[in-house]
């Protein structure tokens, strides 16, 4: 095997074992990514020169005797999560030439952990979608089928994760978009707990779903993500202080003692027949394990994607009335007023799903609708979080598909915005809920696509939910098979 | 027809945090354009606010000052619209939950008291500023004031006249000062208000068609511009017309109100609570320990100062006009204990050079002023030669001792020295002498002036009243 296909976790033994050096580890990645690259499209930005320096540099520190959680392994990181050194476009020509001036939280925190950041990956522009189509430069393509989607909208994530272009990726999740695409390319992606990661740096979506999450090539390289990039941060008011455990120690063999919850609702109309049986056939892996079943109700489930459109795009209509022409991003310079240079920017700078969202938005926020959309989304919103309490009381994790159909391609739904809001129907409610999700590969339907089964559990339950994944890895046999690609 | 006035004031006090009420950048006035900011301020993609909890604790202050209710919980709202001095296209303030409600402040006008309701004090960040350029059609954006703390207190529609709305204004204003939270500087903008104005026909209940007054930056100015739209307002009322709802701009040098320029659009600002944002909880532990620290407010000190000192309510009212300006009595009070005549100084001497605002500029420490009057008092120096010495003080913040001596300005009380000028001026003047003895007594003004003259004001006057009476009968 080649050493840019190992998991994250084998590298970071054969580096501390003095098997491989960083730099030999980066170099293959780079090749890689050369020999794959035209193929898959994950990556808005490559900084060769830098990984290949900070490889160097994590080497010379190894040497020295120090050490880090990801000392020397090549990552990437979703477009949205602001760099000092690279460029931070959210997938949109508003940000085409945009370099913050400053470090987003979990960047920091994967570079104290010596991370090699290799670049940057795609996206729905401002994560805006379901299939990372609705990126301004590029389509990343699944790896497992040429001319497919990866979903999204952390599309460019999962594609280079799968396609062995880095060790693992952070991605960010409003409604779905770690666990959808993680499920569309057979990798594994958590979103943690509402508060569990900074989103100091994350550029906003919706405020009071997104959550930066790891995805990665298997669940223990998730705990691993986890140790680094979870905790307090006195720059996110949202960020709670709450002690961070070691995720790895969650990745216990055995079910036995755990209850899980089958929410009959997840299990409904539109749900692909072979989506349904490889998850089906994951429960009863489980239950194998030791784990008990009992059937669950989440009675407001129905409501999950009209409160989700009305909530998510209110609060993007704000997030993005920044870009304005103003201070950075993009300008229409032929403009002669300032209503003008404002109208244009945006119209201009703006890919048509975003402006979509901020005209819905805009509109629900409207004198004369807040009530009637805004705020009955609000208090919709209430009793979704109240049928989980309900459900968790019950049970100690919840299991679903992550999406109800495998990847489709490229172009399919993208004239069909309902169709395509309506594919986050299974993952939306842990957004609204603030609680942990986390999407595991569980099976390949017929013509060998990627079907991940979702998994959600009550706040700060991310320990159930790894070791839940890890005992259904551990059974399903489905990590460790690859894609063919050149 | 009568009318009557009715007025509400829209009051922004700009808090003396050191800083910013979202993040850690400086809110001095005066640094160079965009140097006092970050990413935070600057409204960078990926952003997040960190409320100041200073911020909180001042508006608990002016809450309780006001006898506001306050909201254990409350929470910040997005004020949605696009300006170049809003980097993030929204306002961070506070809406359907402000820190404090149905608060009160009392005020006097022409000797009548009465209360003017606060409908609500509210915490926001404050905007950047455009800078136009004097020459080219250009305008600059300086985001140094962005995200400085500002408290908004909407009044109740209480106010009845342009005199209520000045002394709602005054009293206000020496609140945040007394409790030391604003600077109160009106050019500087960092104390701003905005009137609402409108008439109806006394004796009805509902309001009349208001408009909005801005650009008001001194209190005599907000007098002036409620006063000028009241005239305006009545006439066209009186002409059978009708007042358009819309926002004026005070003229100081014309004199008069002018529709703000440009077609106002009408804001949506779609409000809504902000994500980024946790609800801000003040606790009753929290509230007491402010209330513990709260210095004595304006209204209770200048009832003090009638009670323990025995000063009429007029000298009270002035006195407290401003926290400085009370210290200041205070503080020479501990010299000179004659609280009344400590009072008439500073209320004709000192007001004079240095209005109750601007005390702290005043070069004479309070214990100098203190050691002038004892000087006076104990007869070193005339009462005259007080002035005159005070004059001196002002000017070069010397010592009164200092002065009476190097001048030689000590009061001449020698009864042995005095009498040999006094026989020396009736002789010079006989005539006078004469009036006096012929009855004409009110003639000792002049030989005291004479002799005024001759010891360049030094006599102590009332000896020289007694000597000439003395010598002349």
């Amino acid at each position: 095997m080649e050493i840019y296909s190992l998991t994250l976790t084998q590298a970071r033994e054969k580096l501390a074992r003095g098997e491989i050096t960083s730099l030999q580890l980066t170099e293959a990645v780079l090749f890689r990514i050369n020999q794959v690259e035209d193929r898959i499209r994950a990556y808005l930005h490559l900084d060769r020169e830098g990984a290949l320096a900070r490889a160097e540099e994590a080497d010379r520190l190894r040497e020295q005797g120090r050490a880090g959680d990801l000392l020397g392994i090549p990552l990437s990181v979703k477009d949205v999560l602001c760099t000092r050194t690279m460029p931070t476009t959210c997938g949109s020509r508003m940000l085409e030439n945009f370099t913050p001036p400053y470090d987003a939280t979990v960047i920091e925190r994967l570079n104290q952990a010596g991370a090699v950041i290799l670049g940057k990956v795609a996206m729905d522009e401002f994560a805006m979608g379901s299939t990372s189509e609705n990126c301004a430069f590029q389509v990343p393509v699944n790896p497992w089928k040429e001319g497919y989607v990866t979903g999204g909208s952390s599309g460019g994530s999962a594609a280079a994760v799968a396609a062995d272009e880095c060790f693992a990726s952070l991605g960010s999740d409003t409604g779905g978009s770690i666990r959808q695409p993680a499920s569309l390319c057979g990798i594994v992606g958590m979103k943690p707990t509402y508060g569990r990661v900074s989103r100091y740096g994350l550029v906003a979506f919706a405020s009071s779903l997104d959550q930066v999450g790891p995805m990665t090539r298997d669940v223990a390289d998730c705990a691993l993500m986890m140790n680094v990039i979870a905790g307090y941060d006195h720059r996110d008011s949202t960020s709670i202080n709450r002690e961070v455990p070691d995720y790895t120690r969650a990745l216990v063999d055995g079910m036995e003692g755990i209850r899980i919850g089958i929410p009959a609702e997840y299990f409904g109309d539109g749900l692909d027949p072979e989506v349904e049986r490889s998850v089906r056939r994951g429960i009863d892996m489980l239950r194998e394990a030791g784990a008990e079943i009992v059937e669950v109700s989440l009675p407001h489930t129905r409501y999950c994607v009209a409160v989700y459109y009305l909530i998510a795009p209110a609060e993007a209509s704000s997030n993005l009335a920044r870009y304005d022409g103003v201070r950075y991003g993009f300008r229409d310079q032929d403009a002669r007023t300032l209503i003008d240079m404002y109208r244009a920017s945006r119209s201009r700078g703006f890919g048509d799903e975003v402006k979509r969202r901020i005209l819905i938005g805009t509109y629900a926020l409207s004198a004369g609708y807040y009530d009637a959309y805004y705020k009955k989304a609000s208090q919709v919103r209430t009793l979704i979080t109240d049928d989980f309490r309900q459900a968790f009381a019950r049970c100690d994790l919840l299991v679903s598909p992550v999406c109800p159909t495998p990847a489709w391609k490229i172009g399919e739904k993208s004239d069909d915005p309902l169709a395509m809001y309506l594919s986050d129907i299974l993952t939306i409610s842990a957004n609204l809920a603030g609680i942990p999700a986390i999407s595991v590969p569980c099976g390949f339907s017929s013509d060998g696509l990627p079907i991940g089964m979702q998994m959600q559990a009550a706040h700060f339950n991310e320990e159930v939910l790894l070791r839940a994944a890890h005992n259904l890895e551990q059974r399903a046999g489905v990590v460790g098979t690859k894609p063919e690609l050149a | 027809m009568e009318f009557e006035t009715v007025i509400g004031l829209e009051i922004h006090a700009q808090m003396k945090t050191r800083s910013k009420i979202f993040c850690g950048c400086s809110t001095e006035f005066g640094a160079p354009p965009n140097t006092h900011t970050c990413p935070v301020c600057l409204g960078m993609p990926g952003v997040l606010p960190v409320l100041n909890r200073k911020v909180v604790e001042f508006a608990i202050k002016l809450a309780l000052a006001t006898e506001s209710t306050i909201n254990l919980e409350n929470r910040f709202a997005r004020k949605n619209y696009f300006y170049p001095d809003l980097p993030k296209g929204y306002q961070i303030s506070q809406y359907e939950l402000p820190i404090a409600e149905h608060g009160r402040i009392g005020i006097e006008v022409d000797g009548e008291q009465k209360y003017i309701g606060i409908t609500r004090i509210h915490m926001e960040e404050d905007a950047g500023k455009l800078v136009h350029d004097d020459v080219e059609p250009v305008s600059y954006v300086d985001l140094n004031r962005t995200g400085t703390p500002l408290l908004e207190i909407v009044s109740e529609p209480d106010i009845r006249s342009p005199a209520e709305a000045a002394a709602y204004l005054r009293k206000l204003h020496a609140i945040v000062r007394y409790l030391d939270i604003c600077d109160g500087n009106m050019q500087e903008g960092s104390f701003r208000c905005d009137a609402n104005i409108s008439l109806r026909p006394r004796g009805q209940e509902e309001f009349g068609i208001r408009t909005e007054l801005k650009n008001m930056n001194s209190f005599r100015n907000v007098q002036l511009a409620l006063e000028y739209e009241e005239r305006r307002q009545r006439d066209i009322l009186l002409d059978g017309g009708q007042v358009v709802q819309q926002t004026m701009l005070w003229n100081p040098d014309k004199g008069r109100t002018e529709p703000m320029r440009g077609k106002e659009e009408a804001h949506d600002y779609r409000y809504f609570p902000d994500p980024d944002l946790v609800p801000v909880e003040v606790d009753e532990a929290w509230i007491e320990a402010v209330r513990r620290d709260l210095p004595e407010l304006p209204d209770i000190r200048r009832q003090r100062f009638m009670t323990e000192l025995g000063l009429p309510e007029y000298d009270a009212t002035i006195l407290t006009a401003s926290r400085e300006l009370a210290d200041f009595f205070e503080a020479a009070l501990a010299g000179f204990a004659n609280a009344k005549k400590l009072s008439n100084f500073i209320g004709t001497e000192l007001l004079r050079e240095y209005g109750p605002e601007r005390i702290t500029e005043c070069p004479v420490a309070p214990a100098q002023l203190a050691r002038l009057l004892a000087m006076a008092d104990e007869g070193t120096i005339s009462g005259k030669i007080a002035k005159t010495v005070f004059v001196e003080m002002l000017a070069s913040g010397t010592d009164p001792d200092v002065i009476v001596k190097e001048k030689g300005l000590v009061q001449m009380s020698d009864e042995g020295e005095l009498v040999a000028l006094v026989r020396e001026i009736i002789e010079a003047n006989p005539a006078q002498a004469q009036q006096y003895r012929d009855g004409k007594t009110k003639v000792i003004g002049f030989f005291v002036g004479q002799l005024m003259k001759k010891t360049r004001g030094q006599a102590n006057p009332q000896l020289a009243n007694r000597l000439f009476q003395q010598e002349l009968s």
